[in-house]
């Protein structure tokens, strides 16, 4: 039986997939990226091998995606992760239209064509503002986990406004609001909306067609999801693990491609 | 002006340029030039346009007490002072080269150093610092007697020139162009021409040569001859394949921008226009496999140029049309040499830069229709506000109108600091993928 994998190496984590032939996901891993990304490409890639209890003879096709992507040298080919990301938000939702991938460094909006095909696409520029990289600075100084970061930001009772979605500034704007005792979770409220009005910036500039799906870790915070459905003014798609559509995707592409080449 | 320094710029003029390009010719020769994998022959003009920028580099050196220098804006209306006999010189032409040749970060460093901000255009930042350190990749730069700038293009300008007019302690000769919000109206024109026709009187103070109306026509229509025979240039890469590349005309624009209103520009593009005439004729492209066709918006990136030049090629990519280049021919048509001082006003007020975003639309739309542009690479420059504002309303409003994918690049047009590598390969390569069918 021939596998197919895809491993997305994003600046803070790698995620590698199998499918078989009939796309079906055989294993799906989740690790930090840390400091080296072809080690982490490996170790994914391992770890996905043992979870699909397959060996790596069994993979015809493997694709790289994300950051990472140019630094794996057993790939059979490297491709943007904007690319992977349509392709596998078009798989678990074939009505997207609209994809919304908020990773760790970079925010992505990608409007999808028929077929899943990437029609346009924007991405946030060169600072971390708008992204989950912002987020875990935000939490690390409210004493919150990440994880927290969702029901936290729903238990709210009021919101904070936070002027700016800078990094830097924000950071000591939280510190002076902690100073003023508001309350945690209102501040949370306030930092998901500055990320929200950031990323709807940008679902504006490509517009929304269709569904709109959302990928990557940030997907999980479903304080920033409920508010951006109520931007979008639409229910938004969530896998229920966003981190590896980019991987899915990588692994779809990779059995495209081994069809295409007979 | 001084008797000596008149002699010895003739001498230079006469012995020392053409000794220098002699020596130049010679060690061309030496180097046989090899068949390249991605582009097509070079240009023989290509040589031409070297000696003639080195040329009128060099000479700037020996300009200043031969000629009355000036100091001038890219979208000021030259040709008048052609009249009165001045070497002009270009700081935005200069700011490219110190982008190209690596050197606008430390530039750009030293004119913060000195309290000027990060967001100030880098071309002023280069020039500033140029000032304050002496450094330019250049050598030596001709030092002004005036510095001439229209606001046509930014408002930077007029601020950076005015401190240049602090520095050196010289007149600026401002022309001031309202904005075209819609239609440009008939208070504006009088206006404009009105400061033309009153710019003469201190400028004759300055060079010490009267106002010569035969010869004021002389220049108008030498300016307007190079600019028509620029957009003709331009018009050969509406074939396919396309004789030229975009990145090749950011260097060939160089005579349109800064010696335009000089017999030897206006010579230079009729020698190209030849040489890319008879490649389209024998269907020789610039990049051998052309298979897509993509425009380029916004001031070029100095410090990528051979970087993005192999880039593209290696996917069968050519950029055959850029809202930049094309602005040095877009206007001309407006000049008329029975009513000089009103059309020169009009030609360079209705620049794109000068003019509203709904004109900026149907200029694209044109030029991606008449040039068959498959895709659209918007560099949005830190330092140009002017042209970078609007740009992602113009991307959503191109893709529905026609469809036509886009990508952004936040980059700066010479402080390769604001520039990310990383970041731009992830969105180019995304488009190269969306490209695809
Ligand atoms: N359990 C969680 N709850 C809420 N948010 C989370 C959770 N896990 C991760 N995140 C958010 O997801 C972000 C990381 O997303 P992801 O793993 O998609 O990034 P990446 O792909 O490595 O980065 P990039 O695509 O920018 O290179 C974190 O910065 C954090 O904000
Ligand atoms: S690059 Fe833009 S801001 Fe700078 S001088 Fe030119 S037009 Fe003005
Ligand atoms: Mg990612």
């Amino acid at each position: 039986m021939s596998l197919f994998a895809g491993i997305d190496i994003g600046s803070l984590s790698t995620e590698a997939v199998i499918i078989d032939q009939q796309a079906a996901m055989v294993a799906a891993v989740i690790l930090p990226t840390e400091a080296h990304s072809t080690k982490a490409a490996e170790t994914a890639l391992e770890a996905a091998l043992e979870q699909a209890g397959a060996r790596r003879p069994e993979l015809a096709r493997i694709v790289a995606t994300g950051y990472g992507r140019v630094s794996v040298p057993f790939a059979h080919k490297a491709v943007t992760e904007i690319t992977c990301h349509g392709a596998g938000a078009h798989h678990l939702f074939p009505g997207t239209g609209t994809v919304i991938d908020i990773g760790g460094q970079d925010s992505k909006v990608i409007r999808l064509g028929p077929g899943g095909k990437v029609v346009d696409f924007t991405m946030n520029d060169k600072c971390a503002a708008g992204t989950g990289r912002f987020l875990e600075v935000m939490a690390a100084k409210l004493g919150a986990g990440l994880d927290e970061l969702g029901p936290l930001s729903r238990a709210a009772r009021r919101e904070v406004a936070i002027s700016s979605v800078c990094t830097v500034f924000a950071e000591s704007e939280v510190v002076s609001l902690v100073a003023r005792n508001e309350p945690r979770e209102d501040i949370i409220r306030g930092l998901h909306r500055a990320i929200v009005n950031r990323v709807w910036s940008m679902v504006r500039a490509v517009g929304v067609e269709g569904q709109v799906t959302m990928t990557g870790g940030v997907a999980k915070n479903s304080g920033v999801v409920e508010l951006l459905e109520e931007k979008v003014g639409q229910p938004i798609n969530v896998y229920r693990e966003p981190q590896i559509v980019g991987a899915l995707g990588a692994a779809l592409l990779a059995r495209d491609q081994a069809r295409a080449l007979g | 002006m001084s008797f000596a320094a008149a002699m010895r710029y003739r001498f230079m003029k006469d012995l020392g340029a053409p000794a220098l390009m002699a020596a130049r010719r010679a060690m061309r020769k030496k180097r046989p030039s090899r068949p390249d994998p991605l582009f097509g022959p070079p240009l023989k003009s290509l040589a031409r346009l070297k000696e003639i920028m080195m040329r009128h580099y060099f000479l700037a050196r020996y300009a200043p007490g031969a000629h009355p220098v000036a100091w001038v804006t890219s979208g000021a209306p030259v040709e008048l002072l052609r009249v009165f006999g001045f070497y002009t010189f270009y700081p935005e032409n200069h700011g490219a080269m110190c982008g190209a040749a690596h050197m606008a970060p430390e530039l750009c460093q030293a004119a913060e150093d000195h309290g000027y901000s990060q967001d100030l255009c880098s071309y002023a930042r280069c020039d500033l610092g140029h000032y304050f350190t002496g450094k330019s990749p250049a050598g030596q730069l001709p030092k002004p007697d005036l510095l001439f700038a229209s606001n046509n293009i930014c408002q930077t300008v007029t601020y950076w020139f005015k401190a240049l007019a602090h520095y050196y302690d010289i007149p600026l000769i401002l022309f001031d162009t309202p904005f075209n919000f819609d239609q440009i109206t008939e208070s504006d024109l009088r206006y404009m021409a009105g400061q033309l026709e009153e710019m003469i009187t201190p400028l004759q103070r300055i060079s010490g040569v009267k106002f010569d109306q035969a010869k004021f026509l002389a220049s108008l229509e030498l300016g307007r001859a190079t600019s028509e025979t620029w957009g003709q240039v331009l018009q050969t890469m509406r074939h396919r394949p396309s004789p030229l590349t975009i990145f090749d005309t950011f260097f060939h624009m160089a005579p349109v921008v800064s010696l335009r209103g000089l017999p030897v520009a206006y010579d230079y593009y009729q020698t190209l226009l030849e040489e890319l005439r008879d490649r389209v004729a024998r269907g020789i492209g610039a990049v051998k496999l052309e298979r897509k066709r993509l425009m380029w918006d916004n001031i070029a990136m100095w410090y990528k140029v051979r970087d993005f030049s192999n880039l593209f090629a290696e996917h069968g990519m050519n950029f055959v049309v850029a809202t930049y280049t094309n602005a040095w021919a877009e206007t001309i048509q407006y000049l008329d040499p029975d009513d000089p001082f009103r059309s020169l006003a009009k030609t360079y007020s209705l620049v794109i830069l000068n003019n509203n975003l709904d004109h900026r639309l149907s200029l694209m739309e044109r030029l991606i229709a008449d040039y068959q542009v498959d895709g659209l690479v918007i560099h949005s420059a830190r330092s140009c506000k002017p042209y970078s504002v609007g740009q992602y309303d113009l991307k959503r409003l191109l893709m529905e109108r026609l469809a036509i994918p886009s990508v952004v690049i936040e980059a700066d047009i010479t402080d390769s600091r604001a520039y990310s590598e990383e970041q731009t390969r992830t969105r180019l390569e995304a488009f190269f993928e969306a490209l695809e069918d």
